[in-house]
Order: C-alpha cells, then sequence, then structure tokens
C-alpha cells in the first residue's frame, strides 16, 4: 500500500490544494454550523457565570478544581501531536507525515489557544486577571517564581508562540503558490501581504530549511516540558494520588496518546470534507494508526506504573483515593477510561481495521474520551477524597454551566480549524511535491539498478 | 553599465543542473556565476544549490544569540526580582533558588531562540522582498528558473545557453 502516487504531477497537487479553499463538500458547513452552536452554548454559560459568580459552577471546597482544569490539561495535552508530527517525525526522515503534518501543526496551536481561554473561564472573575500578572512589581504582588502554576503560564505562552511561529514560517512557500494562482480579492491580499515576497530562490530555501529545523529542535524539549510542567501542577503538590514521580512522562504519554487519536479523527474528516483520498492515503492512515497503537501502549504501562506505585507505595490516603477511583461514585468513569485507554486500541491491532473508516473514526474518539476521562480522573476523586476525612466530598457533580463550557470548548476548537483550513492550505503543497520527487527519484533509481542488475546477470 | 535580466524555465532539475554546470563553467564578460545566478524552484533541491558554489548560512548564529539572550534575560529578571523580595521571610532558603529558576530559563532560553531564528531566517533569506525583475508564476507551480543578470553584451550568450538545454520559456527585462 503506498503513501502516495509517485505519478501525480505537480501542477494537479496545487490545483487539487487551491481548490480546498473555494469548494468543499457540503459537510463543511454542517461541521461549521454545529460548532457555532456548540460555542453559542459554551458563551451563554459563560455569560452567566461571569454575570452570577463562580458558585454557578458547583465549585466550593473542596472541590476547588474541576472540569475546567481537566479540559485544561486535555487541550494542552492534544497540542503535541502537532508537535510530534511535525518536528520528531521531521528530524526521523519520516517523509509519510508530509501531507498531514501542517493540519496536525494548526490542531496544535488551537488546541493551546481553546487550553488558554480556560485559564480566564477557571479565574471566575475575569475581569482580575490583570492582578495575576507579576509585573510591574510596585502593585507588592510578589510573583512566586517557586510555583509550577507560573512555568506553566511560561511554559504554554512559549509553546503557543513558538507553534504559531513554525506553523506560519512552514506555510510561507504555501502562501506564496496561493498568492500566485488567486484572482484578485481579499484572498489574493492576505496571501501576498503574508507570502512576504517569497519566490523560491535557492537563498530562500537554503534559510528556510536550516530555519525550519532550527525550530523543530527547539520545539520537540519544549513540548515535553510543557506538560511535565503541567504535571508538576500536580506532582509537585501534596494530596493524595499526585505526588507521584512518574507522573511528567506519564502525562507526555497521554498528551501524545490523544493528540494522534484526533489526528486520526481529523484525517478522516478531511478527507472527506476537502476531498483529499488522493494525499490522505490509507498508507497513511496505517501509520499514524500504528505510531498510536504504540503510544497507547506506553501510556497503558505508564498508567499501570501509577497504580503500582500507590498501590505497593506507603501513603495510605493515596492508596485509599485509588480505591475510590475504582469503586466510588467515579468508578463508571474510571472503568471507561481503563477500557477506552488500554482496551479499545487493541482493535488496532487488527489489519483489517486499521483502515477501516467508520471503525477507526469510532476508535478515535473513543480514544480522546478515555483521554478526557483520564484527565477528569486526575482531578475530581482527589478532592473529593483528600488526606482528611472531614474535607470528604463524594456527592458533588459539575454543574450544568461547567458541561456547557466544556462542551462549547470542542465547538471553539472545531470553529478555529475548519476556518483554518478554509483559508489555509491544510495539506502542504511543496512538501508533497518534495515526496512525490523523491520517492519517484527512489523508484527510477531502483529501475536502473534492476535493469543493471539483470543486464550483468545476462552478460555472465 | 546597464544589467539585462533573463528568466529560464526549466522542466525539471537535471536540465537546471546542467545549465547551472555550464554558467559556472562559461566565461563571459559582465557575468559573475558566483553573483549574478539565482536559482528558482517549487520544492528545495539541496544538491542543485549546491552547484552555485559554497554559500554559508548563517541562521544558526541568530539562534545561538537569541537563546543565550532569552535565557540570560529571563535569569537576571528573576534573580533581580528576587533580590528584590528581601522585605519577604525566607525562613533560610536562598534568595535565588536555582533549581526552579532553571525551569524559567530553559522556556525564555527556547523563546528567545525560537524568535531570534525567525528574525534571522527573515534577514538571511532577504524576507519581506519586493517582487524580483522577473517572476514566472510557474516556478511556485512545477517549473524551474534560472534568473541571471548580466550586461548587456553577455546576454545573447546566457540566451544562447538556455536555448541549448531546451528552455522553455526565456523572459527578458533590462534592469538598471
Amino acid at each position: 500500500m503506498k503513501d502516495i502516487r509517485e505519478d501525480i504531477a505537480w501542477a494537479q497537487i496545487n490545483k487539487d490544494v487551491l481548490k480546498s479553499l473555494e469548494n468543499p463538500r457540503r459537510m463543511y458547513w454542517v461541521i461549521l454550523f454545529i460548532a457555532i452552536a456548540m460555542v453559542g452554548v459554551a458563551v451563554g454559560c459563560e455569560v452567566y457565570q461571569y454575570t452570577t459568580g463562580l458558585g454557578v459552577a458547583n465549585f466550593s471546597n473542596p472541590h476547588v478544581w474541576g472540569l475546567y482544569i481537566a479540559t485544561f490539561i486535555f487541550w494542552i495535552g492534544m497540542s503535541h501531536s502537532g508537535t510530534l508530527l511535525s518536528a520528531i517525525l521531521h528530524l526521523m526522515h519520516a517523509d509519510w507525515r508530509k501531507p498531514i503534518y501542517r493540519f496536525a501543526e494548526a490542531m496544535t496551536t488551537f488546541s493551546l489557544m481553546t487550553a488558554g481561554l480556560f485559564v480566564a473561564v477557571h479565574l471566575g472573575r475575569v475581569w482580575q486577571i490583570y492582578y495575576a500578572l507579576p509585573y510591574p512589581n510596585m502593585r507588592q504582588v510578589w510573583p512566586n517564581f517557586q510555583s509550577p502554576l507560573l512555568w506553566d503560564a511560561m511554559a504554554i505562552f512559549t509553546y503557543l508562540s513558538s507553534s504559531i511561529l513554525f506553523l506560519y514560517v512552514g506555510m510561507i512557500p504555501d502562501l506564496a503558490i496561493c498568492r500566485d494562482n488567486m484572482n484578485p480579492g481579499w484572498r489574493k491580499k492576505l496571501y501576498t501581504a503574508l507570502a512576504l515576497g517569497w519566490e523560491g530562490t535557492d537563498r530562500q530555501w537554503r534559510n528556510f530549511r536550516v530555519t525550519y529545523l532550527t525550530i523543530a529542535c527547539f520545539l520537540i524539549p519544549l513540548a515535553v516540558s510543557v506538560h511535565s510542567i503541567v504535571a508538576s501542577d500536580f506532582a509537585m503538590s501534596q494530596q493524595p494520588g499526585w505526588h507521584i514521580t512518574s507522573f511528567p512522562p506519564y502525562f507526555v504519554a497521554g498528551a501524545l496518546y490523544s493528540g494522534c487519536a484526533a489526528i486520526i479523527t481529523l484525517f478522516i474528516i478531511l478527507r472527506y470534507v476537502f476531498k483529499f483520498e488522493e494525499y490522505m492515503t490509507m498508507g497513511i492512515l496505517k501509520k499514524i494508526v500504528r505510531l498510536t497503537f504504540a503510544i497507547a501502549m506506553v501510556w497503558t504501562y505508564l498508567n499501570l506504573i501509577e497504580y503500582a506505585a500507590v498501590w505497593y507505595g506507603h501513603d495510605q490516603a493515596a492508596k485509599d483515593v485509588l480505591i475510590q477511583k475504582a469503586t466510588g461514585p467515579y468508578a463508571p468513569f474510571w472503568w471507561a477510561m481503563n477500557f477506552c485507554g488500554s482496551i479499545v486500541p487493541l482493535i488496532m491491532l487488527f489489519k483489517r481495521f486499521q483502515t477501516h473508516i467508520p471503525m477507526m473514526m469510532a476508535v478515535s474518539i473513543l480514544l480522546n474520551l478515555g483521554m478526557w476521562l483520564e484527565r477528569w480522573m486526575i482531578v475530581a476523586p482527589t478532592f473529593s477524597h483528600g488526606y482528611y476525612p472531614w474535607t470528604w466530598d463524594h456527592d458533588q457533580w459539575p454543574s450544568l454551566v461547567q458541561w456547557g463550557i466544556v462542551f462549547g470548548s470542542f465547538g471553539w476548537f472545531g470553529l478555529l480549524f475548519m476556518v483554518f483550513c478554509k483559508v489555509f492550505p491544510s495539506v502542504s503543497m511543496y512538501e508533497v511535491k518534495e515526496m512525490v520527487y523523491h520517492r519517484s527519484q527512489a523508484t527510477k533509481k531502483l529501475e536502473a539498478t534492476g535493469k543493471m542488475a539483470a543486464a550483468g546477470k545476462g552478460a555472465h | 553599465m546597464s544589467k539585462r535580466h533573463l528568466l529560464a524555465l526549466f522542466t525539471n532539475f537535471d536540465e537546471a543542473e546542467a545549465v547551472v554546470k555550464e554558467l559556472r563553467g562559461v566565461s563571459l564578460k559582465g557575468f559573475d556565476a558566483n553573483k549574478d545566478m539565482v536559482i528558482k524552484s517549487p520544492i528545495e533541491h539541496p544538491e542543485c544549490e549546491s552547484l552555485l558554489g559554497e554559500k554559508p548560512v548563517r541562521v544558526q548564529w541568530f539562534t545561538l544569540g537569541g537563546a543565550l539572550t532569552g535565557g540570560l534575560l529571563a535569569f537576571s529578571l528573576i534573580s533581580a526580582s528576587q533580590g528584590n523580595f528581601f522585605a519577604q521571610m525566607k525562613g533560610g532558603k536562598p534568595i535565588v533558588p536555582f533549581p526552579p529558576n532553571f525551569v524559567l530559563t530553559y522556556e525564555m532560553f527556547i523563546l528567545g531562540g525560537v524568535y531570534i531564528s525567525v528574525l534571522g531566517f527573515l534577514i538571511c533569506a532577504g524576507l519581506p522582498a519586493r517582487r524580483s525583475p522577473l517572476y514566472s508564476a510557474k516556478v511556485s507551480e512545477d517549473q524551474i528558473g534560472i534568473l541571471v543578470q548580466s550586461d548587456e553584451a553577455a546576454s545573447g550568450s546566457l540566451k544562447a545557453i538556455f536555448t541549448k538545454h531546451k528552455a522553455l520559456e526565456i523572459q527578458e527585462e533590462a534592469g538598471k
């Protein structure tokens, strides 16, 4: 099964991708409409929470963090797959990533933007966010540079801005293609401005290559540090079930896992909506599915390690929280998380399902459901069953306002993502050309070697 | 003397490479292959670029400078703030604690590295740029362009070389 047809003409690649900017299938508008409706729900809930107070979200001691923080971690995690596909696989010269890395990078950027919203939403008094900023110091804010929450803010800002730059720099040659092919209008003006006068000269390509590689090298440790720091928000606190050494790698594995699952979902959607069957091929889907399965197994291993560390450790309270998770009011969700995260991916082992689109769509959604539940199961059960029995509260349930805002965040992400894919090329045209070129060259070489070998055999 | 620009378009890299090799070998008055020749292509092609000769890339120096500046700036600012916190009770803990400060220094190291790399890229690649005297949208599609500038006297010979190598199209414009 080939990743891409080697005989696609370069002009055809331009034509196909540029067509996606103009007339997608009707499903595009359906998805966009649903996303807008979901955002509407979230905006309504947020306005209600803003005017009434954070109490309507049902936050009260001991449940000071709820779905907002769980979903914040989920979205931060989702962002990691873009880096995996565009930076790690780029350094490893895995060229099958080329038709799909652009939308994965966009996914990184928009999931970070969505995650950032939850910080503000969780504050409740959004108008006082100004006081949370550490400078200028005359306000006597006394920023605590030892707090992982401050590291979080810095790490996420660095990751978001670097991801935006990485996405933009990687898109410049494609923006020039758009500029050259668009009819006069707002699009042409936009692409002309953003392409910065790119003409594909040897000087531009030389510097582009080094810059892209350099940013890729920076993004990999950055991505790992971001989720390790998010894990430190938990691991560095004295709460039962959180103070675990393996939390940072566990969080990073979970992040890559949910991101890869989301890539499968978006791959299937974009393939259909923008008629990208020629570029988002079954061969590539198979590779992402295998990669996701491998990461799923890493996550499963780290998950079991975490349980074992608590079970065989000396912290009785942490052990009680684990037992509560498995038998208490959160049990259905905890078991669902383990089922979705560790059992469902086993379907990916079967070759015939690896390219079965409806099955992979369902599996990828279930995997992400599992990953979202994982984050919720980290946050809520610990608060409900802390060190002191008089703080226990097993019955608190997130209010509809919390659910509404979480639900809407998926719409917000979908809205940003779908608008991006309609305005900017979601398949990298120049990289697909490179892929086609290098593969066809390799095939030619192989054929030539084969012919030479055959000729040599004949001579003897 | 006024310079003349020529842009020749080719269907593939093999043809373009043959032209570059010949142009580098030819000796024409008013044409220096090292300075007066530019390849324009829809994809990056290091092999073809290397035929133009040794042309160093300096983006990584910007990266190094940016990363070091970012890291140093972060550590200095944080330490300076912590130094100002003398009014706070420290309970014997260090005023400037290295392990937690390292995290923020590390983040700023990366932030500085990325930002300044992009700035370095723009400077080294000459972006934003004005449209060059000759440009064809075909270059962003599927053709390889070779742009040369030379004295009027040499342009005839250059055109002959392009024609010999089956250029699809030759555009010509008088420059300054």
